[in-house]
């Protein structure tokens, strides 16, 4: 491969990576400190997309969307947590996976009924439509501002979780919750603030990439796919591990997909997550859970 | 005595009046995709069906007409066992709406083994074209190898030397490739076969930058489409490496594109801008009733149901004929809203082509345009290998 194509495709892969983390890490913290296992992580995806549609087709506001959706999202997000979630924290894995995949069905079905079948448009905003000369190649603006955007909220996640007092919180919830339970943290404000962060995150992701994919009905099952692949390659509860592995599985991905026949690119990253499974099944960063 | 015999008579009477009565109303499956990523697919087919049975108050050919909906969801298993639910219990005549060739395969055997007519309005799978043939099935579309061999055969016309393709990674986009190059005879430079739900192709479209061939030949259905096109805009490429695609951009996925699209190429056997009296009635008819633009897959089940329509209406409404209502399918002449209409050997139509371009009208709607006729009377690949069996 051409070095400029080959820095083109990492600069993809980082891209991919990036989106990604804004998924993983959010989803991480919800399992692993709440050890709750919400598949619907995906769905929440999909609102933040849609609101962010809606609100945009109304007001014709970029931001305004970007913050509506945000907001709209964390707010189900703080419903589900309530409703679905709190009876069944401390239940069996398969129990929340069998209840979380129905939320899937449901608010799949939801979105078809409100938004309808047919694909929504929203497109890039035009201060970000352009593209920008790399090396001898034209890269579109838009995807470096999902990179810029998303090294900020890692940047921002990093200092709120090393640097301040709900990130210890956090961070040993992550490691061991009965303790911190009976530390007389109020473990329902934590939950709730984390499963709400993790909903924000998962629609600030699903809002940045509306204008690449299409706003549609399910959008949120493929990458909740990856975004498993990642978390348990990073590790359950680790921001950091998160970010290495995002970066790992975006970057693996975009390069299988070109240089592999058909077929065995899509089933490249698998192959780590084996691996990983194998060698050191708590992941590349365990949180010591 | 008298009166009694009477009244028996009249009693004998009235019964086989109702009976015949029965034996006149012609029930319709239309076994559809209702739900899933690709249902507007499915809606465009029953509206465009429906407005036909409207059209002519609830009969179709000047027979009462009643139409049985049901959504296949894309699954096989699901559309046979729809299918014998359909030919069994509600005792179809005739079995139409299905888009997709999965479901077309599965759903041949519960029509044929209970003699029900197949009016695919829209799948055309080779086997059904070729060996497999059935006088049971008629498509009235096309076959799926064939608007990918309208676009080789303009590029091959046009003289572009080097061409990328891209195609989804299972048997459709394969064949479709294949398609594509039974006409197309210069440089096929590079080919990705991108995974079935993938929704990001920077990598396939850092590939073609790097590959610089002439024009890229796209097959991608429904979101696969609409992503790949925006993002082959934002990358800045429309002008510079043109895109020429079928089942990719159509009036269903050109809203959720946009102006991404401006400056793209489609084959097809159908557009709006048809000039033809049938068509332009049709779209406006369909558009008031509807509330928007149709699809080719709305005109093609328009079409299908028009062919059944004219059919019926040639055998005096008679289905318990079988051979008789096959010959009438075969011949009945109809205004097709594609252009010219017939039968192959193998039940596939002869039809036209078109080739479209996406414009950006003076009111910054964007629409397709239909700028010349590629193929005429063109026939598909595999009726030679068609030995038609008889009813």
């Amino acid at each position: 491969m051409a070095p400029t194509l080959f820095f083109e495709q990492m600069l993809n892969g980082l891209q991919l990576g990036m989106m990604l983390f804004l998924m993983a890490s959010g989803l991480t913290l919800v399992v692993g400190i709440m050890n709750f296992v919400n598949l619907a992580h995906g769905s929440l995806y999909m609102i933040g997309a849609f609101l962010a549609v809606t609100v945009l087709m109304q007001t014709g506001n970029h931001l305004l969307a970007l913050g509506a959706g945000i907001v709209g999202t964390a707010l189900v997000g703080l419903l589900i947590e309530w409703f679905i979630a709190q009876p069944l924290y401390g239940r069996d894995h398969l129990d929340q996976v069998l209840c979380t995949f129905g939320i899937i069905l449901f608010l799949n079905e939801l979105a078809r009924v409100i938004w309808g079948s047919a694909p929504l448009r929203m497109d890039v905003p035009e201060w970000l439509d352009g593209s920008v000369d790399l090396a001898g190649i034209a890269y579109p603006v838009y995807r470096l501002a999902i990179i810029v955007v998303s090294a900020l909220v890692a940047l921002g996640l990093h200092l709120v979780i090393t640097r301040t007092r709900l990130g210890m919180l956090i961070r040993a919830g992550a490691a061991d919750r009965l303790m911190i339970v009976g530390l007389g943290v109020n473990i329902q404000f934590l939950y709730a603030l984390v499963f709400a962060a993790g909903a924000a995150l998962a629609a600030l992701a699903g809002i940045l990439a509306a204008p690449i994919y299409t706003v549609q009905t399910g959008m949120g099952d493929h990458i909740l796919i990856l975004t498993l692949v990642v978390i348990v390659i990073g590790g359950i509860g680790s921001v950091h591990g998160a970010l290495a592995a995002s970066l790992l599985v975006g970057v693996i991905d975009t390069i299988g997909r070109v240089t592999l026949p058909a077929g065995f690119g899509n089933i490249l990253i698998y192959v780590p997550m084996a691996m990983i499974l194998f060698w050191r099944p708590r992941g590349l960063f365990p949180s010591h859970g | 005595m008298k009166l009694a015999s009477l009244f028996k008579a009249g009693v004998a009477a009235a019964l086989l009046a109702g009976l015949g009565a029965q034996a006149q109303e012609i029930r319709i499956g239309l076994l559809t995709t209702l739900t899933g990523p690709l249902a507007p697919l499915g809606q465009h087919v029953r509206d465009g069906f429906n407005l036909a049975v409207e059209e002519e108050g609830g009969k179709l050919g000047g027979f009462a007409t009643k139409v049985i909906v049901e959504d296949d969801q894309l699954r096989p298993d699901v559309a046979v066992q729809l299918a014998t639910k359909l030919a069994e219990r509600d005792k179809i005549q005739i079995l139409t709406g299905v888009i997709f060739s999965n479901v077309a395969m599965a759903a041949l055997k519960p029509a044929v083994e209970n003699k029900v007519f197949f009016i695919s309005p829209n799948a055309g799978p080779s086997q059904l074209a070729g060996k497999q043939c059935s006088p049971w099935f008629y498509a009235t579309a096309w076959q799926n190898d064939q608007p990918h061999e309208a676009m080789g055969a303009h590029l091959q016309a046009a003289g572009v030397k080097k061409v990328y393709l891209v195609a989804p990674n299972y048997n459709a986009g394969k064949e479709a490739l294949r398609g594509f190059k039974s006409a197309y005879k210069g440089n096929v430079v590079g080919e990705s076969y991108p995974g079935m739900n993938q929704l990001d192709f920077a990598a396939e479209i850092s590939q073609i930058r790097a590959a610089k061939p002439d024009a890229i030949y796209v097959f991608l259905s429904g979101g696969m489409g609409v992503n790949f096109t925006k993002q082959y805009a934002q990358a800045k490429l429309v002008s510079e490496i043109p895109m020429y695609s079928a089942f990719t951009i159509d009036a269903i996925t050109l809203p959720a594109i946009g102006d991404a699209a401006v400056g793209t190429f489609q084959s097809n056997l159908w557009n709006a801008d048809l000039k033809l009296p049938a068509n332009e009635k049709f779209v406006q008819t369909f558009q008031k009733k509807f509330g928007y633009l149709p699809s080719n897959y709305a005109a093609q089940s328009y079409d299908s149901a028009r062919l059944i329509a004219a059919a019926l209406k040639l055998s005096g409404g008679q289905l318990t004929d079988k051979k008789a209502f096959a010959n009438a399918l075969r011949t009945a002449k109809f205004d097709s809203l594609r252009g010219p209409f017939a039968f192959n050997t193998n039940n596939f139509p002869i039809g036209d082509f078109y080739l479209l371009e996406t414009v950006k009208r003076a009111d910054g709607k964007v629409e397709q345009v239909t700028r010349k006729t590629i193929l005429s009377n063109a026939r598909d690949n595999y009726a030679g290998e068609c030995r038609m069996a008889t009813l």
